[in-house]
């Protein structure tokens, strides 16, 4: 273990250090812990007694959100931390045999600590490779497109200690994979452009009556604009591109609406938690229209009068900070962010950027905001919403990437435009991240209103048995439905797109989702938390072959109940994709529906092993049949 | 005019800015809850509370109640769906009554009793939890920890000690305690502590007292839980 | 109803301390009731060791600690229609269940090696003896149980409460005080 052991003094420093930079503000515990890792490899007991005084609050506490996030660790986990993308499509891509490869390679059980204390090898929910995988990640930096002989190197250049910063940098290329570009994805559009049309947009500058309250309650002044850019929002009839919908112009109205107490201040957030397995979309639009995400969020600022923007980025795209931070930076230069926006005074609006710590429930806009002020990232109980009491229990707009880069172009081009394309119902345009058995997987930008079938025939999808589409909480569509299209009136979705040809075992996509669901759930309420546990052990149990109606009626059964009793909208869906799959491939469960009667979920003859082993015992008496009532 | 509600057809009074639960316990209705407790800020998270409000399934502790507003509590459906949670409860932990010092004042088993609860139904997790013994006067058995959190906020809100709190995700959630070495000998924490009155089941335990009431006299034993509704009295 | 023909009941203790059975021969006099409607099968009561093929009712006291108790269910569970989980340790285990977070070669390490006093000892591996499973299971986790009487032991009243229900045709139902998992 000694590659895991820092001198107490010099994590002291590092604590310290990191402390200082985010000024003792326990809000950003998230953020300060995450640091620490980076440099400590873990975050020790040491760490935590250093940070408890610096920071001045409870060991409890800072254990506590160390704790609920997958990446943090409070146990060393060597000096090169590995984590394989286990989503369906890194499946279908071998990623098993990968890791199994790594594993021997380094003389390593999957799971563990190394004896030398030098690595460790796990796995971990999809990391938004989709279209490259597999995938893993190494102390929290994404390495797409693994081969054998990659992992070799990769174990190789673990073996000889080699600091990640000295690996080629062709290790940890991440491809775009634009297939189709459309408003968004091509944007017409230069940094600064859309704020300002936006505010040439105000019918003058003088001070209408409708701007006077925004005016009063600190909206940047000079301008006629706010309103005249909410009224765009509103016509393009922009809905969230988070999967849920909602419509836009509402929520920005509800926020500026939100009575501000006094040295209260109006938050922006835009939500890059892109966790649900098979979406990947966001990771491009920020790698390659980072300033039209940006400006979205700073006209939506300008809207409601916001003066502070959270980007809230997952974990698995660490690796695209420094590239935001520069983006940052670089508007902050030209005078679209910080103060006085465009020479506006008063305008004033900057964005920090929060990196997650494996955890698909931030996703949800309640714990991500918990998460923002450096706690547990549990759903909340709502109402209130956050469009009234958000972060720090300030009025706070939560929106998807996506709806930012929207809005921006509407803020440019206008509502009217916008609202041209797309369908009636569902206006614009939807980026789709296509994975799975098709030819072309990456991203795909289409208008409102395409059908499944055009999009399988773009990617070049052959002999597809099913597409999952928005993820394992969306929706699995069998062949009859292709001519479904894409749009709030027929199919939401986040923008995931999951093909499946007719070689996939549609059950084991299910079990994998389930699994997924079961790792996620946060643990807050009873339902989500043991119930996505059962749902599992009945997935495993029909898998090992142990399964029998009896389990299909639990399997309906705890779907009710998650249903009608979980917190939040994970437990809701977490049966999705076993009912889904349940109505249109009922023939992959009877294959694995091998016992008329009730069976038990764990192997009779395998429990008598140990006493078997104990007193060397091999005869019939030392044996149990499993099947029930059957003989061996 | 006073504000009223209907629950399960009957008329319930409420005060601007009460939930369900509270005008409920008010009036003398009981609805099982083992998170909830009157004197802290409701939790949310066990949902033995849930109620269909206006035929949506939400959680009466956390739901303001409001004019008008149709309640559904004791019926057959939510009661059944109750009754799962508390198995899944009871699977989830190791809940041996027999041993439990806190067996016939335990909240947990008394709504399970409430409930027709007849046996687990699910297969048991059966977790490895260790007990802690470290403290002079006080046992933690984290067997029967259902993460309710009322000691984490007892602690927090009231004893201003932050002694307890909820560490690790999803089932993997468990009751950490306030020291270097995990050991609650090693806290602040005291017998007089309002943490150390609040646990609904067999966690915290004071040391040296069990099983000081006999079977038959004990608060479950004299009445069932819902007549134990105390709120309007 | 006399005339009735008798159901026949089975009854049977695995890994249980027959408590369970104590508390059923507590249904005092109501035994000669009982046995108007019904007649014993295999049961300690009785000394029968096998079950017959058409058995009505089978009440199972104790959970699965072995390959014997294994066994012993799956007869209960194959000649008997209605099967009864009486007592704490068939529902969830019991007592015997609390070795569960124990691995299993800890205990025989300790129980026949380690423990003070033992000098060279040895774990028995005689064949006539039933191997220890890995953990203590409830029946319900090995076949279907159709009824459960709880309780540490269930009193007799509350014993005598569901055979009734059971032979009057009723979903048997246990109120306030026969309702008890201690």
């Amino acid at each position: 273990m000694a590659l895991n052991t820092m001198h107490a003094e010099a994590v002291a420093g590092v604590v310290d250090r990191v402390v200082a930079r985010y000024r003792r503000d326990p809000s950003n515990m998230v953020q300060i812990l995450r640091e620490i890792q980076e440099s400590c490899d873990w975050i020790s007991p040491e760490a935590i007694d250093r940070l408890q005084s610096t920071l001045g609050v409870p060991r409890t506490k800072i254990e506590g959100v160390a704790g609920f996030y997958s990446f943090f660790y409070t146990e060393p986990r060597g000096r090169y931390r590995v984590l394989f993308s286990d989503n369906i499509t890194d499946r279908m891509l071998g990623n098993r045999a990968l890791m199994e490869r790594l594993c021997n390679n380094l003389w390593v059980e999957r799971g563990k600590v190394s004896e030398d204390g030098l690595v460790s090898v796990g796995k971990t929910a999809c990391t938004g490779m989709c279209d490259q995988g597999p995938a893993l990640l190494i102390n929290n930096t994404a390495m797409p497109a693994l081969t054998a002989e990659r992992i070799d190197e990769i174990a190789e250049l673990i073996r000889n200690k080699l600091p990640l910063s000295e690996w080629p940098a062709a290790f940890f290329k991440v491809e775009d994979n634009i297939r189709r570009a459309d408003i968004l994805l091509n944007a017409d559009f230069k940094p600064g452009e859309a704020l300002l049309a936006g505010r040439a947009r105000a019918p003058d500058e003088g001070l209408m009556a409708s701007n006077m309250r925004s005016w009063r309650e600190g909206l940047p002044s000079g301008m006629g604009g706010p309103i005249a850019v909410l009224d765009e929002i509103k016509r393009a009839g922009l809905r969230g591109r988070g999967g849920a919908g909602f419509t836009t112009g509402m929520k920005w109205e509800a926020c500026r609406n939100a009575q501000l107490k006094a040295g209260y201040q109006r938050i922006i957030v835009c939500n890059a938690d892109e966790g649900e397995p098979g979406t990947f979309k966001d990771r491009v639009l920020l790698s390659t229209c980072a300033d039209l995400v940006f400006e979205g969020m700073t006209v939506a600022a300008y809207a409601v009068g916001a003066t502070k923007g959270f980007v809230y980025l997952r974990g698995e795209y660490r690796y695209l900070l420094d590239h935001l931070n520069a983006v940052l930076a670089r508007r902050r230069r030209e005078k679209l962010l910080g103060e006085n926006i465009l020479g506006i005074p008063g305008a004033d609006f900057d964005i920090d950027i929060h990196v997650g710590a494996g955890a698909y429930i931030c996703g949800e806009e309640s714990a991500l905001i918990e998460s923002l002020e450096g706690k547990r990232g549990t759903p909340r109980n709502r109402p209130p919403f956050p469009v009234t009491n958000g972060y720090l229990d300030q009025p706070t707009i939560v929106n998807n990437v996506e709806t930012f880069a929207a809005a921006a172009m509407i803020a440019l081009k206008g509502g009217d435009w916008y609202a041209g394309i797309g369908t009636r119902h569902s206006t614009g345009t939807k980026i789709l991240s296509v994975s799975g058995d098709c030819e072309r997987p990456g991203i795909y930008e289409y208008p409102f209103g395409v059908s499944i079938r055009q999009v399988l025939a773009d990617c070049g999808a052959r002999d597809t048995q099913a597409v999952q589409v928005s993820g394992p909480s969306g929706i699995c569509l069998a062949e009859a439905e292709f001519d479904r299209i894409i749009g709030f009136e027929d199919i939401p979705t986040s923008g995931a797109f999951t093909v499946f040809d007719k070689t996939r075992d549609m059950f084991e996509v299910a079990r994998n989702y389930v699994h997924f669901f079961q790792h996620e759930s946060c643990g807050f309420c009873t339902p989500c938390r043991v119930g996505t546990s059962l749902l599992k052990n009945l997935m495993d149990k029909l898998h090992y072959g142990a399964g029998s109606p009896y389990d299909f009626s639990e399997i309906e059964k705890l779907n009710q109940l998650l249903q009608s009793m979980s917190h939040c909208g994970l437990g809701h869906t977490a049966c999705n994709p076993v009912l889904d799959t349940i109505a249109k491939f009922r023939p992959a469960y009877e294959k694995r529906m091998n016992q008329q009667d009730f069976t038990p979920a764990f192997d009779l003859d395998r429990a008598l092993s140990a006493a078997r082993q104990m007193t060397g015992r091999d005869d019939a008496a030392a044996h149990l049949a499993n099947a029930h009532g059957g003989e061996a | 005019m006073s504000l009223t509600f209907t629950l399960d057809g009957k008329t319930i009074p409420f005060e601007d800015g009460q939930t369900i639960i509270q005008a409920a316990g008010k009036a003398g209705v009981f609805i099982p809850h083992l998170c909830y407790h009157p004197e802290f800020k409701p939790h949310g998270s066990c949902k033995l509370c849930t109620v269909k409000v206006n035929g949506r399934h939400t959680a009466s502790c956390t739901m303001r109640a409001m004019p008008g507003m149709v309640v559904e509590s004791d019926t057959e459906e939510i009661n059944a769906e109750r009754r799962a949670l508390t198995q899944m409860l009871f699977v989830e932990g190791n809940h041996f009554c027999p041993s439990c010092e806190k067996s016939g004042n335990c909240q947990l088993q008394a709504t399970a009793y409430h409930l027709g609860m007849m046996s687990p139904h699910y297969d048991h997790f059966f977790p490895n939890r260790p007990v802690d013994a470290s403290h002079p006067e006080v046992l933690l058995d984290f067997n029967r920890c259902i993460l309710c959190s009322l000691c984490v906020r007892a602690s927090r809100d009231v004893d201003g000690k932050n002694v307890f709190a909820l560490s690790g995700r999803g089932i993997k959630t468990h009751l950490i305690v306030n020291a270097r070495s995990g050991q609650l000998g090693d806290t602040d924490f005291a017998l007089a502590d309002k943490a150390a009155q609040v646990c609904p089941v067999g966690v915290i335990l004071r040391k040296r007292q069990g099983f000081a009431v006999p079977i038959g006299e004990r608060k479950y034993d004299k009445a069932p839980i819902a007549e134990t509704v105390t709120e309007g009295k | 109803m006399s005339n009735k023909k008798k159901l026949k009941v089975a009854t049977t203790s695995l890994a249980g301390c027959f408590g369970c059975h104590m508390s059923f021969l507590d249904i005092d006099e109501r035994l000669f009731t009982l046995l108007d409607h019904i007649e014993f099968d295999r049961s300690p009561l009785t000394d029968i060791k096998t079950c017959s093929p058409d058995c009505d009712i089978g009440i199972i006291e104790g959970g699965l600690c072995n390959a014997e108790n294994v066994h012993v269910l799956r007869e209960f569970r194959q000649n008997c229609k209605i099967l009864i989980a009486m007592g704490a340790c068939a529902i969830n285990g019991g007592l015997p269940a609390q070795r569960n977070h124990l691995p299993l070669t800890t205990i025989l390490e300790e129980v026949y090696h380690t423990s003070p006093g033992l000098a060279n000892g040895m774990i028995p591996n005689d064949p006539e003896l039933p191997l220890p499973l890995n953990q203590v299971h409830p029946i319900h986790e090995v076949v279907q149980v159709d009824y459960f009487i709880p309780g540490c032991p269930p009193s007799g009243d509350a014993i005598w409460k569901v055979l009734t229900d059971l032979l009057a045709g009723r979903e048997p139902a246990l109120g306030h005080g026969l309702m008890h998992y201690d």
